[in-house]
């Protein structure tokens, strides 16, 4: 033991816990541990070849390509989705929608977009704290919404109604209407909860086929499984699993005065700081309270940021709110730099501030008139988070 | 698998015969001494120090190398280990004159990997004009054709000797080599077609471009991937007083682009490029070793980036005798220091999305203390520091190794 002690003095150590997005919640059992442990590996690990089921048109060969240290994705693996204009559903299905795979195996032609179809590009979001927004209550959500901008402050979020999968079982509380339900993952909140998202990502970005979702993205033929079930399960207890980011230099002045900033000119108006759990199974995860800062809402963001595409009952100019937790720690996955709003468009944080639009127009307003040292202050403070 | 092990079972026959016999006469099994004088890497197949038995027309040898370390990357470890790396058994036979059989097994990680490294036939016609043929060492860097472990004062072997050049790297096929002497120079030349790489090599569970994953087609003693024969050519030059100095290239197709008649894909090919260097100074007691390797790898441009066109690597060993003089009983014992500094990079390039340089890359700087009792057998201490970063160029992972093995000839 003391030989052990001697050589970790010697070798490079951990890095602080709110340096790193990636590790499991506090507080996880034992079988817990292994199941997440079991996740990683097929998350991070296992990587798809001509061999095991890739493509043969894809996006990326493995889940860990494009949440690197589950952080937030790079261009490189920006997904390109297509073919949706309204709610009325993808008249692309049939002509390789919703996305696009861009690669292909030696031998293959990646997918080309349609003509006629609009598209967006999707930067992979961080993975961290994942499981914690998973269960947030539908009636907390809707409680967040204001369809029709009664307290008139000029935000009015509304949560993406959506069909789900034969395989996604609603929650107990969840609340329906006609059929559909509230999303709250991907850029637009269209999809119902981690298992979608997973099997999706699976299938339309690594080509992988499973129970769940078994029509290969190339043929458009249903074929044998690729990944197995478990696995599946695995990989979202995994995603469900990871720790909420770590807020860090939270008593720091510049920092202490960034929130305030944050809060008079009202980014928590979308970016809700602080939101709860509903019970859950994983002790760890339940009735806790977190701060994600998003509504997990749809918000008119103007026509600057239309890209005529979207998902659900979302309108092509409306994306759900970001969660704002880890953005300080974006540039570590993003090779040293940032890439942000839904697609990397914005190289900065300041930068992403100024291309709000619509409900967000007074923010970016009051941002512009704020001093360079309040201005620094908030920037200051959304690197903490 | 199962005739490796029948192979096993007869070679270790054939050892503990020789070993048992000589227990009861030790002039019975004699060393056959090793040629100090134009040598050069090209030569390491042959010198090693072999045993010989009587009469028998069998020479004997092999290595072994065992370790414990203990990793620990970004603070995270598993604690101690100890390996088994390797063993390796060679056997060398004058079959009649100017003809010569040799051949190599190793058992890698005890016995989880088996590999027949060589077994070619060499046909001595002069000393400038051989003629070999059989499972051959690809002369690429020299690392791959001077790899045994007692000859080095690292645990570990070069990351860019085994990741980028796949050392040890062998394969079916023939050709010619031979050495020109002047004075004291040494001229030598190898020039190979074999068998080549297969798909793996941009289709595999490292997620890059790999010539390691290329080379573990189990079908590559029978047939050639491609179906076209890869060269490997090297020119290396030798002064007895100072070191050598190789330039190397293979070239070959990689893929399986015809099929039963069927156009599957392009034709793919690999370019590799190496110097290797060994400097020798203060009268032997400082040597220099290096080897610089690129690589060309046609990638579809549809493919993904994750999967490199070009990949660099090179490393350089710096060992230092400190002491020299009889220990423990050992008397012509040493004491080295060494320095490794290594680097390679497998993915040179930028991004097409972003026009920014692509990472996956490592580098490595290893210092170490190495104890010699004998010329074939090495006790040595290693630290090693290494940093590698992900494709995106993130911040890299920092890993500490400290490690401490022995590897001896027999």
């Amino acid at each position: 033991m003391a030989i052990l002690a001697s050589c970790e003095k010697i070798t490079p150590p951990l890095p602080a816990d709110d340096e790193l997005l990636d590790g499991p919640v506090e507080g996880l059992d034992e079988a817990q541990n292994r199941q997440h442990l079991l996740g990683d590996v097929a998350f991070n690990d296992q990587i798809f070849t001509n061999g095991t089921g890739l493509g043969p048109v894809f996006v990326a060969t493995s889940c860990g390509s494009c949440h690197a240290g589950d952080g937030k994705g790079h261009p490189f693996t920006t997904l390109t989705r297509f073919g949706q204009v309204d709610s009325l559903g993808n008249k692309f299905l049939k002509l390789g929608g919703p996305q696009l795979q861009n690669r292909a195996l030696p031998g293959y032609q990646p997918e080309q977009i349609p003509a006629g179809a609009t598209f967006a590009k999707f930067t992979p979001p961080i993975n961290s704290g994942l499981g914690f927004l998973e269960l947030v209550p539908d009636a907390d959500i809707l409680a967040l919404a204001d369809p029709n901008d009664a307290n008139d402050d000029g935000i009015s979020g509304v949560p993406n109604w959506n069909t789900i999968p034969f395989y996604v079982v609603p929650t107990l509380n969840s609340i329906e209407k006609s059929g559909k339900y509230i999303g709250r993952f991907g850029k637009k909140g269209s999809v119902y909860n981690l298992l979608q998202q997973t099997v999706n990502a699976y299938n339309q970005d690594i080509g992988i086929t499973s129970y769940f979702e078994p029509v290969d993205a190339y043929s458009l033929k249903e074929i044998d499984h690729e990944v197995s079930m478990q696995t599946v399960h695995d990989v979202v207890f995994y995603l469900q699993t990871l720790k909420a980011p770590i807020q860090r230099n939270q008593d720091d002045t510049e920092v202490i005065l960034g929130k305030q900033v944050f809060n008079s000119i009202n980014c928590a108006g979308c970016h809700t700081p602080t939101l709860k759990t509903s019970f859950s199974p994983v002790a760890a995860l339940s009735s806790k309270e977190f701060h994600p800062y998003t509504d997990l809402l749809l918000h008119d963001m103007g026509s600057g940021l239309d890209d005529g595409y979207t998902e659900g009952s979302a309108k092509t100019y409306e994306w759900r709110t970001p969660p704002l937790w880890g953005l300080g720690l974006s540039p570590n996955s993003q090779g040293g730099q940032y890439f942000l709003l839904h697609d990397g468009r914005a190289k900065s944080i300041e930068e992403a501030i100024l291309m709000h639009g619509g409900e967000a127009e007074q923010s970016r307003n009051k941002f512009n008139q704020l001093s360079e040292k309040d201005k620094d202050a908030l920037i200051k403070f959304l690197k903490s988070l | 698998m199962c005739n490796y092990k029948k192979a096993f079972t007869l070679l270790l026959y054939i050892g503990f015969s020789i070993a048992s016999y000589a227990q009861n006469d030790s002039s019975f099994v004699k060393r056959i001494p090793q040629e100090t004088s134009g040598q050069l890497n090209m030569d390491a197949t042959y010198n090693r120090p072999f045993l010989q038995s009587g009469k028998m027309p069998i020479a004997i040898g092999g290595y072994m190398e065992a370790n414990t370390q203990y990793i620990s990357t970004n603070g995270v470890s598993d604690g101690f280990s100890f390996q088994f790396r390797r063993t390796n058994l060679f056997f060398s036979s004058t079959i009649a004159k100017k003809i010569r059989f040799f051949s190599e097994l190793e058992f890698e990680d005890g016995t989880k990997e088996i590999n027949l490294e060589a077994a070619f036939v060499d046909f001595e016609f002069d000393p400038i004009f051989n003629f070999r043929g059989g499972i051959i060492v690809n002369p690429i860097g020299a690392f791959n054709q001077n790899h045994d472990g007692p000859r080095w004062d690292f645990i570990d072997r070069p990351i860019s000797a085994t990741t980028i050049i796949p050392a040890t790297l062998s394969n079916v096929g023939f050709g010619f080599l031979g050495k020109y002497f002047v004075d004291r120079w040494t001229l030598g030349y190898e020039a190979y077609l074999t068998n080549g790489f297969d798909d793996n090599i941009t289709a595999n569970e490292e997620n890059r471009t790999s010539l390691a994953a290329g080379k573990s087609n189990p079908e590559k003693f029978e047939e050639s991937n491609s179906g076209l024969p890869m060269f490997t050519g090297k020119l290396a030059v030798r002064n007895r007083k100072v070191g050598e100095l190789g330039f190397s290239y293979m070239t070959g197709v990689y893929n399986k682009w015809k099929a039963d008649g069927f156009v599957l894909d392009s034709k793919r090919s690999i370019n590799v490029l190496a110097v290797d260097y060994t400097v020798m100074a203060l009268k032997n007691k400082l040597n220099i070793t290096g080897e610089a390797v690129k690589v060309f790898v046609d990638v579809p441009d549809t493919y993904s980036q994750t999967f490199g066109t070009e990949q660099l690597g090179a490393f350089v060993d710096i060992v230092g005798t400190v002491i020299q003089r009889p220990m423990l009983g050992w008397e012509k014992s040493k004491i080295n220091l060494a320095l490794r500094l290594e680097y390679a990079d497998y993915n040179q390039g930028k991004f097409k999305e972003t026009n920014g340089n692509i990472g996956d890359y490592i580098w490595a700087v290893v210092p170490g203390v190495a104890f010699r009792p004998v010329g074939t057998t090495v006790l040595r201490f290693n630290y090693r520091y290494q940093q590698q970063s992900d494709l995106l160029g993130n911040p890299p992972s920092k890993t500490g190794a400290i490690q401490f093995g022995i590897s001896s000839y027999f």
